[in-house]
C-alpha cells in the first residue's frame, strides 16, 4: 500500500535523524572524554599552572569556579525560590503577575553577552567591585534567577491543591502551610532547578569575561574582590589566544573534561531527581 | 495581642516575598538604563578621538569632512581636495608624528614651547594641508581652520560597511557587517536545526515507544546543558578543519562552521518546544483523523502539525533568538573578520563576538567602549522582539 510506503519510509528517516543528533552529542563526548582523560590526574586537578599554561595543573580554575558557583547561589536560590513562592501562592491571576511573567521570560532570554556587558557597567564600574568575585557572582546570579523561579512555580503548581486546603483546614495560616507543607513537598524539584542552574553557571563564559575572568594567576583567591580564573574562560583562551597553542592543547582537553564532566554529572543528577520523584509523587 | 504579632509576621514575610519577585523585573529595567546610558552616547561623540582636531588652511574651500572620507584620505584612497569637493590640489596629510621630518628638536624647544608656533608657519606654507594633532598644542591665533566632523549618525551605524573602530583618526562604526554577519549565522543554524529538530519532535512525540523515549529525553536535555566553550571547542578541532578539507578553502574558520555548531546547539529548544506543543495536540483530532481511514503519517502531516503549527513556529523562533544571542561557540569558530559577507565559506563577525572580542581592549568610557554598548542595545532588542513574538503567538493559539 502506497500509503503505508510513505510512512514507513518517514518514520525510519526521522528514526535515524533522532540516532544521528544523539550520535553528535556521543560524538563531542567522545572526544572531549577520550583525549582528555590522558591528561587528568589527581596532580592536575590539585596544582598550580606553570610556564604560562604549558604544565602544572588547573587547581585555580577549579576553585574560582567553585566560588562563582557559591556566590551567585547564595544570592539566586533565595532570591528565586521566594519569588516563585509569591507569584504561585500570593500573586493572583492578574496584569501584575502578567507583567512579572513577561519580565521573566525577559530576563530568561537576554543573550549571556548582555549580562555580561550590564555586570561590567554595573557590578564592576558603577559600584566599584573592579573584577572580582562578586561581580562576577551577581551577575551569574542574575542569569539564572529565571530558571529558578520558573523551576520553583512549577514544583509549587505540583502539589496538590488537597494538601493546601487540608492544612488550612487545620487552622494553619498561609505562612505556615508555605513552611511546613509546600516547600518541604516541592523541595526535591525546587532542587532540580537548582542544580541545573549550577551547571550553566559552571559553563558560562561571555558573562564573566569582563567581570571576574582572568587568565594565568597561579593563586587562590583570598576575598571576593578577587579575581579568579574559571574553567570555561581558560579553556576558551587555551584554545583561541594562547600563545603557543599547540603546548598548551592538553591542557585544553583537560580543562575541557574536567567542565564536560562536572556538567555530565550535573544534569544527570538534576534529570534523574526530576523523574524520581515525579515518579514518586504519582 | 498575638494575633496582632502574627499578622505583622505575615505581612513582613509577604514584604519579603514581593521585594524578591521584584528583582528580575528590576534587572530587566537596569539592564535597559545601563546599556542605553553607556551606549547611546556614541551618537553624540565625534568619531575623532577625544582632544585631537583636524585642521585646514583657512583659504581652502573645504570645510566638512565626513568620517568615511577622513579614513580614506589617511588610507592614502583620496588623494586629492578635489575628491572632497575642494580644489585639484594634492592633500598634504601632516600629523603629530611626522613633525620631527620637518623640524629639529632644537627648533622645537626641550618642552616643544616653540611646537605651536611652528604649526602655525606649516599651515600658512601649505596651503593643501590637513593636520591632524592634539588640541592643547592650538597656537595663539592660529592660521588654519578646524574642520567640524560629523557625529556619528544612526543611519552611519546601521548603514555602515565598515567596523574599524580603532583606526585613527577617524574610527568607523558601521555595523552592517556584523548584523549581516549575525543574521547569515544564524540562518543557517536554522536552516539545519530547524528540519531535524521537527522531525526528532515528531519522533519523539509520536513515533518512539515510550521506553525509548524516556531514554532519549535526557540525553537531548543532555546536549542543551553542555557549555557553549565545549561546542566551541569541538567545532574547532573538529568541524573547522573538515570545512577547510571539504571545500578545499585555506581557512576553516567560516559562517558555515559557525552555522553547524549554532544549529547544534539551537536542536534542544526547537525539539522539548515542538514536541510539547505536537503532544499538546487533543486525542481525541488525532483518533478522528484515524476513524476516517488515515494513517498515522497522514494524520500527523494534516492534523498534527498544522494544529501545533504556532508552537512549533515558538520553537523556532525561540531557536533564532538562542542562536542570535550565541557567543562564545560562535566567536571560537566564525574567524572574527568584520567584512561584508558574501559566501558561507568565508569567515564573518557576528554582533555578540565582536561585544566578546573588543569589550577587553576598549579604554572605559571612550568611543569604541559606547560603540560596543550601543551593539549590545541593538542585541537587547533584537531578543526583546523575539521573546515578545514568541509570547504573542502563544498567547494567540491559546
Amino acid at each position: 500500500m502506497k500509503k503505508n510506503t510513505k510512512q514507513a519510509i518517514a518514520f525510519n528517516l526521522f528514526r535515524l535523524i533522532s540516532i544521528i543528533i544523539i550520535g553528535i552529542l556521543f560524538l563531542i563526548l567522545y572526544f572531549i572524554i577520550i583525549r582528555g582523560i590522558k591528561v587528568v590526574n589527581w596532580e592536575f586537578l590539585t596544582t598550580m599552572p606553570k610556564d604560562g599554561m604549558k604544565g602544572g595543573g588547573i587547581l585555580p580554575a577549579i576553585v574560582g569556579t567553585m566560588c562563582l558557583i557559591a556566590g551567585s547561589m547564595i544570592f539566586a536560590f533565595p532570591v528565586g525560590v521566594l519569588s516563585g513562592i509569591y507569584l504561585n501562592e500570593y500573586l493572583k491571576e492578574s496584569k501584575l503577575k502578567k507583567f512579572m511573567r513577561l519580565m521573566t521570560n525577559n530576563l530568561a532570554g537576554v543573550p549571556s553577552i548582555v549580562f555580561g556587558l550590564f555586570g561590567m557597567a554595573l557590578f564592576v564600574n558603577k559600584l566599584g567591585f573592579g573584577d572580582s568575585i562578586i561581580a562576577g557572582s551577581l551577575t551569574l546570579g542574575l542569569m539564572v534567577l529565571p530558571v529558578i523561579i520558573r523551576t520553583t512555580e512549577e514544583a509549587l503548581k505540583s502539589v496538590d491543591d488537597s494538601l493546601r486546603f487540608g492544612s488550612f483546614a487545620l487552622g494553619a495560616s498561609k505562612i505556615q502551610t508555605i513552611r511546613r507543607i509546600l516547600v518541604p513537598t516541592a523541595f526535591p524539584n525546587i532542587l532540580t532547578g537548582m542544580i541545573l542552574s549550577i551547571s550553566r553557571v559552571s559553563g558560562e563564559t561571555a558573562p564573566i569575561l569582563f567581570t571576574v575572568a582572568a587568565y594565568f594567576l597561579p593563586k587562590l583567591p583570598t576575598s571576593i574582590f578577587d579575581q579568579v580564573m574559571a574553567l570555561p574562560y581558560n579553556l576558551y583562551v587555551l584554545v583561541t589566544s594562547g600563545t603557543d597553542i599547540e603546548a598548551t592543547r592538553p591542557m585544553a582537553y583537560g580543562t575541557a573534561f574536567v567542565l564536560v564532566v562536572m556538567v555530565l554529572i550535573l544534569n544527570l543528577t538534576a534529570s534523574f531527581m526530576r523523574n524520581y520523584f515525579t515518579n514518586k509523587n504519582k | 495581642m498575638r494575633k496582632k504579632i502574627r499578622k505583622y509576621y505575615e505581612k513582613f514575610v509577604e514584604g519579603i516575598l514581593f521585594t524578591s519577585s521584584t528583582i528580575t523585573s528590576l534587572a530587566v529595567i537596569f539592564i535597559i538604563i545601563f546599556l542605553f546610558s553607556e551606549g547611546i552616547g556614541l551618537f553624540t561623540s565625534s568619531p575623532v578621538e577625544k582632544g585631537s582636531a583636524l585642521y585646514v588652511n583657512s583659504n581652502n574651500p573645504v570645510k566638512k569632512l565626513r568620517s568615511e572620507q577622513i579614513k580614506k584620505i589617511f588610507n592614502g584612497e583620496i588623494m586629492t581636495w578635489k575628491e572632497v569637493g575642494g580644489t585639484n590640489d594634492s592633500i598634504f596629510l601632516f600629523s603629530m608624528d611626522d613633525i620631527s621630518k620637518y623640524y629639529t628638536e632644537a627648533d622645537l624647544g626641550s618642552e616643544f614651547e616653540n611646537l605651536p608656533q611652528k604649526l602655525n608657519e606649516m599651515v600658512v606654507k601649505h596651503p593643501n594641508i590637513l593636520m591632524f594633532f592634539s588640541e592643547k598644542y592650538i597656537p595663539v591665533n592660529f592660521k588654519g581652520t578646524r574642520l567640524p566632523i560629523r557625529n556619528v549618525t544612526l543611519t552611519g551605524f546601521f548603514g555602515g560597511k565598515e567596523w574599524y573602530p580603532t583606526t585613527q583618526p577617524a574610527a568607523q562604526f558601521g555595523i552592517l557587517p556584523l548584523i549581516l554577519g549575525t543574521i547569515w549565522v544564524s540562518l543557517g543554524a536554522i536552516l539545519i536545526a530547524f528540519p531535524l529538530g521537527i522531525a526528532t519532535a515528531i519522533y519523539l512525540a509520536e513515533v518512539a515507544s515510550p521506553r525509548l523515549r524516556f531514554f532519549l529525553k535526557p540525553l537531548i536535555e543532555l546536549l542543551a546543558g553542555i557549555p557553549s566553550v565545549i561546542f566551541g571547542f569541538f567545532g574547532l578541532i573538529i568541524v573547522v578543519p573538515l570545512i577547510q578539507k571539504i571545500f578545499a578553502i585555506p581557512v576553516g574558520e567560516t559562517a558555515l562552521a559557525g552555522s553547524i555548531i549554532l544549529g547544534i546547539m539551537a536542536l534542544p529548544t526547537i525539539i522539548t518546544i515542538s514536541e510539547d506543543a505536537i503532544k499538546a495536540v487533543p486525542r481525541s483530532m488525532q483518533e478522528a483523523s484515524m476513524a476516517l481511514g488515515a494513517n498515522q503519517w497522514q494524520t500527523i502531516v494534516r492534523v498534527v502539525i498544522p494544529y501545533a503549527k504556532s508552537g512549533i513556529t515558538a520553537a523556532t523562533i525561540l531557536g533564532i533568538g538562542r542562536a542570535i544571542g550565541e557567543t562564545m561557540a560562535v566567536l571560537m569558530v566564525t574567524g572574527n573578520a568584520a567584512i561584508m559577507p558574501h559566501t558561507m565559506l568565508q569567515p564573518v563577525r557576528t554582533i555578540p563576538a565582536t561585544i566578546a572580542a573588543e569589550l577587553g581592549e576598549a579604554s572605559y568610557g571612550g568611543l569604541h567602549f559606547k560603540a560596543l554598548f550601543a551593539l549590545g542595545i541593538v542585541l537587547f532588542l533584537i531578543t526583546l522582539i523575539v521573546n515578545t513574538s514568541v509570547e504573542f503567538i502563544r498567547d494567540k493559539s491559546k
